[in-house]
This record gives structure tokens, C-alpha cells and sequence, in this order.
């Protein structure tokens, strides 16, 4: 126990010193053994909430998006706080996957596979939103620069299309560097089964990989360029989603501090979202000692890093509109603070500024239940800072008699608690499916720490 | 089964080891012997073994660097194509090439094809994938692998292969265990299956699905709700009656004993002495009258006058011919009556007062006395 207390020797990333088999023990297991009757009730309150959300996407689709309570001057509102907060989910999977490989922080092992995970469905969860929102769905091929017959190309200074390609770019990188990730675990998978039916979609899956050295040398290579990419690539990804306000003249939209705000806030949210998937993950599948608590500890001491980045950002926006003078600027953030959107306001600053706080403790850092209900908290809070974004900038611009408030129909709501549905479907399906922690991973860390003992 | 046979389909020897220690000394001693064929099987990647296997550095990072470089010069020559050089247009005040509002899409395409190319490259060129026919698949040696054990193999193909000394060297260096690996016969013998029936089959089933749905879509779907939105839309086509209004007009007649903004009321209606004896053309010959004028006279007058109001239009032959506005007639009216016959209409010829505003048809006047003077120059114009 004194080590808890000593930083100075790095303490191990893997409890308990587990031999080779046993890791493939444990991390094979979910998908070795029939599921219980929690997972099967987990993913019947999951597909229920996926179902309700595709009832009311299906009459947005049919009907459009005269269905939902945007109106003028609020013509965004559910769909890109959505959006915005699922893409800021994702940005966690690739913090920790690609920026702390660089970082060679070795306590990304234990998570990074399922964060990487979560990163991908969140971007589809968010890539969902934009579609829902041209109205006409089937005609989306056209934000890509197809050759078409009016010889008309898409408009590249805008930054919808930015979004576009960086959301896409995002996603397919995400899924090449988790999938090149996941190629030795199904080789792993692929001579351990003895399903035949399993064999062969393992066989499949795994390309033929057979652990050779003469592989894994060019293997690590690649490792470390996706992870050199992926790393400006996520910087980049939600600079150009704050891009989306940044860039337009609205008074509580058009700032520079955008870019670096949008990105803190998204890890910031992120690692709320994986930490409680985690924490439920590793009590369900017995995988305290892999997933351990020193790790859900340094995620947390990331949580409270990048809830004071965002802090600092609503301090500094309101500064801004004071120092420069603008009518305008300083009119939306008292608006803001003190006017019709208020109580969504201190909903936001309270779950990310206040709360986060008590992770100075580290009685409360190491605590599983309230750790769980701050993160709970953040992404509560992360989600009404979108709101508070989009909404109480264009419910009050310019011509007060344009002003209007914004009240959500059923299909956004439904469409909302859908997108949590289709999520946490991709979640569960996921950990019954694939290895969650990566094998080679483990193993290549486990024995870091032998020779060091 | 003999032994002769048993050598013919041998891949090679293997053994196993039990820590990363003892792999990487076998290893060493392996790469001193001067074995080339040979390789090193473990579950995660070992340290310092690249370097005892001798491997050369791994090209993936130049390699990512140019498909990087390539990433980027499509994403420049993309932007810049389209919205500069095919269909340029101005948005936001931007010019042509705007740069910085580039940089996202091509920092996107550079990461994106650096990345996904890599991946490629390195999975189905440099290893060959996909291979789940490798002999070294299904055996107990690979099972181990890919649990806790750190095998190494050392294939017949190779030159100083000597099946043996192979044995004795990995029992000397402590193998736990020692297998002998085979190709299994039909794979020595394997054919493609490109032509198979079954495979044409598959090709044409794809082909003809493929065309079935590209038909129902382009022609079916798309005329049904909602996909329809475009079609069926709240409006009055030509040739049909509005229900809106009791006269079954879709536009409104201006309301009585009005004049919209920026029109005048036309004074001499059916009065052409009138006209051509009381109006006067308000515009100047100026560089930019004669510029409207010609514009104008191009896109409303020419097809049936012509170009240079000969009457030998590009309608020719399809409608009667319309007079020459070069006969001493024409040329003898005042400006007045040819802005008459412009707004009122003559014979087969109607108004255009709807198409032109009054500005323009003064403006096209100008441009017709221009054109008059240029067929029927005298002397003292050229001197």
C-alpha cells in the first residue's frame, strides 16, 4: 500500500504480475463464456432507447426537419449540440491511444483498445446528426466533391465542408489505427478457438497474422506513424468543428479561443464518458487488476487538468467581452449568465468547474463511486456547454425583435436519447465481440515490469 | 510416411523457448551462423531482437512521407482546380485561390492518405496479406506462440539448412520444445479459383444486382414520397389553373391605377406619331449606353434583326423575315417612334416592354443609330 503514496517509483501498470496464458484467460473470456441475464437486460434498455430514436429519426426522414423545434432565428440547436458532444466523446479514444503512446505513458495499455473503440462510435453516433440535418438525407453524397453532370464542385472556404472531411478523415484513421491494433489479438483469438465457424472469422480478420518478428518490427513502425498522424489529426478535428462558430460573425461565436476550448473540453468530456465505461466494465468481466485503480486515478487527474483548461476558457470568454468593448459580445455573456438560458448556464459551469474540484482529493480520486458520478457530471455539464453555445447565442442576435426561445419537440429529445442508445449498443455488442484490452499490449508491458523486479 | 517424402514437403524447424532471454540468445546465434531464412515468433514484439535479427530499418516512415507529400499536392491541385480554375466563383469575398481556407481540407487529405496508405502498404505489400494458408497456421507451435511461448523457425528453403544440426543447436540452447513444420500437400498444389464456375456465378449475380438496384433507385425511388419533396411542390406549372384565385391566374395583375415602383406609365398607347413626335432620348452615346445597348440589342433583337439589324437573322426561313433597320425609313424616324414599336410591338413583332426596362430600350436605340452609321458611313467618317 505505501507505494500508493510514493510517486517516485512508477507503480505497475498490470496488478498482480499475471502470467501470459492467464491474460489471454481473462481478456478471452467475454467472448467464451454465454452472457448473464444483466448483459442481455444492459442491451435491451440500450436497443430500446436505439429504437425510439429511430422511430423518431424515421419521421424526420419521412416528414423533415419541420419536425423538430428549430425555428428562426435558432436554426441550430439539438442536432449540432449533439454532434458537437458526440465528436468531443470520441476525442478521449484518440488522446489516449496515439498522444500518450507518444508520450509513453504505459498506463494507456489497459484502456486504449476500448477507448479506441469508443472513439469510433461516437463518431458515428455524431456523423449521424449533420446527416439528420440537410433534411434530405439520401442526397448527403453531394458534400463530397463528386464529378457531377452541372459541373458544380463543393465550396472548400466553407467550413461545413472542412467538417466534412475532417469528421470523415477522423473516422476512417480511428478505425485503420484501432483495427491495426486489434490484427495480433485476433491471430490470438484465431489459434485459441475451437469453433470452427469462429475460426474461420478470426482467420478472416486477422489477415494471417502469425506474431512474426520480422512483422512486428515493420508493425511498430506503423504504430508510431498512425499515432503520429493521429495526433494533429484530433487536435485538428474539433478545431475545425469550433471552426463551425468560429469562423461565422456572431457575437458568443466568433472568438479565437474557439479552437483550443473546443479541444479541452473534448478530452475533457471524453475521459468522463470512458472512465464510467470502464468502471462498469472492469467489475462486469473481472479485469480489476488490468483495468486498475492507479489508471482510473491518472484519468482522473486528466479530467480535473482539462476541466480547469475549460474554466479557464469561461473566465477568459467573459474577460474578452468586457476588455473589448463590444455591445454586442458583452450583451450575450450577461445574457448568458443572467438571462432566459441561466439555469443552463450554472448547470454547465457548476458539473465542469465545480465539481470536478473534489478530484483534488485523492480520497475521491481513487473511490470508485464518486468518481463514477463526477464523470457522470461532466459529460452532463459538457453537453449543456453546447447548448449553452448554439442555443443562447441564436436565441438572442442582433434585432431584438427577431428573438425567440427554443423548445425541444419529442423527435429531438427522441433522437437524443437514440444517439445514447445506438452508443452504448455499439458498446455492449463490442465487449462480447472483440478483446476490449489489447493482448500483445499487456503482455509486451507485463514483461517490462519482470525485468525490472 | 518416409522419410524422403517427409523432407520433400518440409518447411522447417522450429522450437520453442520459454523467456525472452533464451529467444534472444538463440537469435544471436542464429543471425552469427549466417541463417537467412529464418524467423522469430512472439505474441507482443521483443526489444533489441530487429537488431539482433540484423533487420534493416523499416522504410514506413518515408513511405508515409510520401504518400503524405502526395495527400497534400491532390488536396492543392483539388481546391485549387475546382474552385479556381472550373468553376470558379467569388463567396465570402475570397479570391479565387484562397489558401488559408484550404489549408483544412488539404491537412485532412494529407493525414488520411499518409495514414490508410501506410496501413496498406505495410499489410498487403510488404507482408502479403492476406495469408491464412502459411504453413506455419494450425500448428502446435503457433498455438504456443501465440500464448506464452518464443519460437523460432528456421525454413529448409535456406541455404546452410541442415536438418540435424538445426535440432541439436536449438536443444543446446535449452528449447522446451522442437517441432518439425509441413506444407500440407494440397496447398503445394494450389491452384487460383479465379475461373471457377462458382466465382463467374457470384460476378454475374453481383453485376446483375448491382444494375437492378441502380435502375429502381434512379427510376422508382426516387419518384416516391418522400424522396419526391422536389417534384410535387405548392406552385402553378405552365398550362395549369391556380385554385387560389377565381380567375385561375397564378401572378396578380397590378391593382388598378397603380404604377410599380421604377416604372412610368406609357402615355401614347396605339399613338405612334405621337410618340415619335414628343419623345426624346434621355441617354448620351457613352461608352457605357452603347455597351448596354449592344447587349441588350444582342439578347433581344438579333435573332430575328441579326446581328448587325439586316433582317438576316438566325431564325431565317422560320418566321416571316423582319425589315432591315437599314432602309431609309427606318433610318429617317425619330427616336421616338423606333421606342414605340420597342415597347408597343408592330405587326408580328410584340413588346418587349416586360423584358426591357426603359433605360434599356433608349440604351438599344443608341446602339441601332451606332449600327446605322456604320453601314452608311460617309466619307468624312473615315477621314
Amino acid at each position: 500500500m505505501s507505494r500508493d503514496y510514493d510517486y517516485t517509483i512508477e507503480a505497475p501498470i498490470i496488478e498482480q504480475n499475471p502470467s501470459h496464458s492467464h491474460i489471454n484467460d481473462a481478456i478471452a473470456r467475454p467472448l467464451e463464456t454465454k452472457p448473464t441475464w444483466k448483459y442481455y437486460l444492459a442491451l435491451g434498455i440500450s436497443t430500446s432507447m436505439l429504437l425510439f430514436g429511430v422511430v423518431c429519426w424515421g419521421y424526420t426522414f419521412y416528414y423533415g426537419i419541420g419536425m423538430w423545434g428549430n425555428n428562426q432565428p435558432i436554426g441550430w440547436a439539438f442536432d449540432i449540440v449533439n454532434f458537437v458532444f458526440w465528436i468531443g466523446i470520441g476525442h478521449a479514444g484518440t488522446l489516449i491511444s496515439a498522444i500518450l503512446f507518444l508520450l509513453r505513458q504505459r498506463w494507456r495499455t489497459g484502456i486504449a483498445r476500448f477507448a479506441e473503440a469508443m472513439t469510433i462510435f461516437a463518431v458515428i453516433t455524431a456523423g449521424l446528426f449533420p446527416l439528420f440535418h440537410v433534411g434530405r438525407p439520401w442526397l448527403a453524397g453531394y458534400l463530397f466533391p463528386l464529378p457531377n453532370q452541372h459541373h458544380l464542385w463543393i465550396n472548400f472556404t466553407s467550413p461545413l465542408i472542412w467538417d466534412v472531411f475532417a469528421v470523415s478523415t477522423y473516422l476512417t484513421v480511428s478505425f485503420v489505427f484501432w483495427y491495426i491494433g486489434l490484427i495480433p489479438d485476433f491471430a490470438m483469438l484465431r489459434d485459441r478457438t475451437t469453433n470452427k465457424f469462429k475460426k474461420t472469422i478470426y482467420s478472416i480478420l486477422s489477415f494471417g497474422w502469425r506474431h512474426s518478428n520480422r512483422h512486428w518490427h515493420h508493425y511498430e513502425m506503423l504504430y508510431l506513424v498512425l499515432a503520429g498522424f493521429a495526433t494533429p489529426l484530433v487536435l485538428s478535428v474539433h478545431t475545425i468543428v469550433s471552426f463551425d462558430f468560429a469562423v461565422s460573425i456572431l457575437p458568443g461565436w466568433h472568438t479565437t479561443i474557439f479552437p483550443p476550448y473546443f479541444v479541452a473540453g473534448a478530452v475533457f468530456s471524453g475521459f468522463g464518458m470512458v472512465q464510467n465505461v470502464l468502471i462498469i466494465i472492469r467489475k462486469v468481466f473481472d479485469l480489476e487488476h488490468i483495468i486498475t485503480i492507479d489508471t482510473l486515478e491518472k484519468m482522473n487527474k486528466v479530467i480535473l487538468a482539462t476541466g480547469m483548461m475549460v474554466g479557464y476558457a469561461y473566465a477568459i470568454e467573459f474577460f474578452i467581452a468586457w476588455y473589448s468593448g463590444n455591445q454586442f459580445e458583452s450583451f450575450v455573456f450577461i445574457n448568458r449568465a443572467l438571462g432566459n438560458y441561466a439555469w443552463a448556464y450554472w448547470v454547465m459551469v457548476s458539473c465542469n468547474v465545480v465539481f470536478t474540484q473534489l478530484f483534488w482529493f485523492k480520497k475521491i480520486r481513487r473511490s470508485i463511486i464518486p468518481m463514477f458520478i463526477i464523470g457522470v457530471l461532466v459529460n452532463v455539464g459538457m453537453w449543456f456547454e453546447r447548448f449553452v453555445i448554439v442555443v443562447t447565442t441564436l436565441s438572442k442576435d442582433f434585432l431584438p425583435t427577431n428573438w425567440a426561445s427554443y423548445i425541444p419537440t419529442l423527435y429531438d429529445t427522441g433522437i437524443l436519447i437514440g444517439s445514447f442508445g445506438l452508443f452504448f449498443t455499439l458498446v455492449i455488442l463490442f465487449i462480447r465481440t472483440m478483446p476490449v484490452v489489447s493482448i500483445s499490449e499487456v503482455k509486451g508491458v507485463v514483461e517490462i515490469f519482470k525485468k525490472q523486479h | 510416411m518416409e522419410a524422403n517424402s517427409l523432407k520433400s514437403n518440409l518447411y522447417g524447424v522450429s522450437a520453442i523457448f520459454s523467456d525472452t532471454k533464451k529467444i534472444a540468445e538463440i537469435t544471436h546465434k542464429v543471425a552469427e551462423l549466417g541463417y537467412k531464412n529464418y524467423d522469430v515468433h512472439s505474441s507482443f514484439p521483443i526489444h533489441n531482437l530487429p537488431k539482433k535479427m540484423k533487420l534493416k530499418w523499416s522504410p514506413l516512415g518515408y513511405i508515409a512521407f510520401v504518400l503524405g507529400i502526395s495527400g497534400a499536392a491532390f488536396g492543392l491541385f483539388l481546391t485549387w482546380w475546382t474552385m479556381s480554375v472550373d468553376y470558379p466563383l467569388i463567396i465570402g469575398g475570397k479570391p479565387w485561390f484562397s489558401f488559408p481556407a484550404f489549408v483544412p481540407v488539404l491537412f485532412e487529405l494529407t493525414v488520411l492518405l499518409a495514414s490508410v496508405g501506410t496501413a496498406i502498404v505495410m499489410l498487403f505489400i510488404i507482408f502479403k496479406f492476406p495469408n491464412p494458408k502459411h504453413p506455419l497456421h494450425d500448428t502446435e507451435y503457433m498455438k504456443r506462440v501465440s500464448v506464452d511461448g518464443f519460437g523460432i523457425v528456421i525454413e529448409a528453403k535456406d541455404e546452410k539448412f541442415d536438418y540435424e544440426k538445426i535440432r541439436s543447436l536449438f536443444s543446446e540452447f535449452g528449447a522446451e520444445k522442437i517441432f518439425d513444420i509441413y506444407y500440407s500437400p494440397e496447398e503445394l498444389n494450389y491452384k487460383p479459383k479465379v475461373f471457377e464456375p462458382k466465382f463467374i456465378v457470384f460476378l454475374i449475380f453481383l453485376v446483375v444486382l448491382t444494375a437492378f438496384i441502380g435502375y429502381f433507385v434512379n427510376n422508382k425511388l426516387f419518384y416516391m414520397p418522400p424522396f419526391d419533396f422536389m417534384l410535387y411542390q405548392f406552385r402553378v406549372n405552365p398550362q395549369e389553373e391556380s385554385t387560389l384565385f377565381a380567375d385561375g391566374f397564378a401572378m396578380r395583375p397590378p391593382v388598378k391605377g397603380t404604377v410599380a415602383r421604377g416604372q412610368s406609365f406609357y402615355q401614347f398607347k396605339g399613338q405612334p406619331e405621337e410618340a415619335a413626335a414628343n419623345l426624346i432620348n434621355p441617354l448620351l452615346p457613352t461608352e457605357q449606353t452603347l455597351a448596354l445597348g449592344q447587349k441588350k440589342f444582342n439578347t433581344f433583337c438579333s435573332p430575328c434583326h441579326g446581328w448587325r439589324g439586316e433582317g438576316d437573322s438566325r431564325l431565317n426561313q422560320q418566321f416571316p423575315n423582319p425589315p432591315s433597320l437599314h432602309t431609309d425609313k427606318v433610318r429617317n424616324w425619330t427616336d421616338g417612334r423606333i421606342y414605340h414599336i420597342i415597347t408597343e410591338g408592330q405587326n408580328i413583332m410584340p413588346s418587349y416592354a416586360s423584358q426591357l426596362s426603359e433605360e434599356e430600350r433608349w440604351a438599344i436605340i443608341l446602339y441601332i443609330r451606332a449600327l446605322q452609321r456604320s453601314l452608311n458611313a460617309k466619307l468624312e467618317d473615315v477621314q
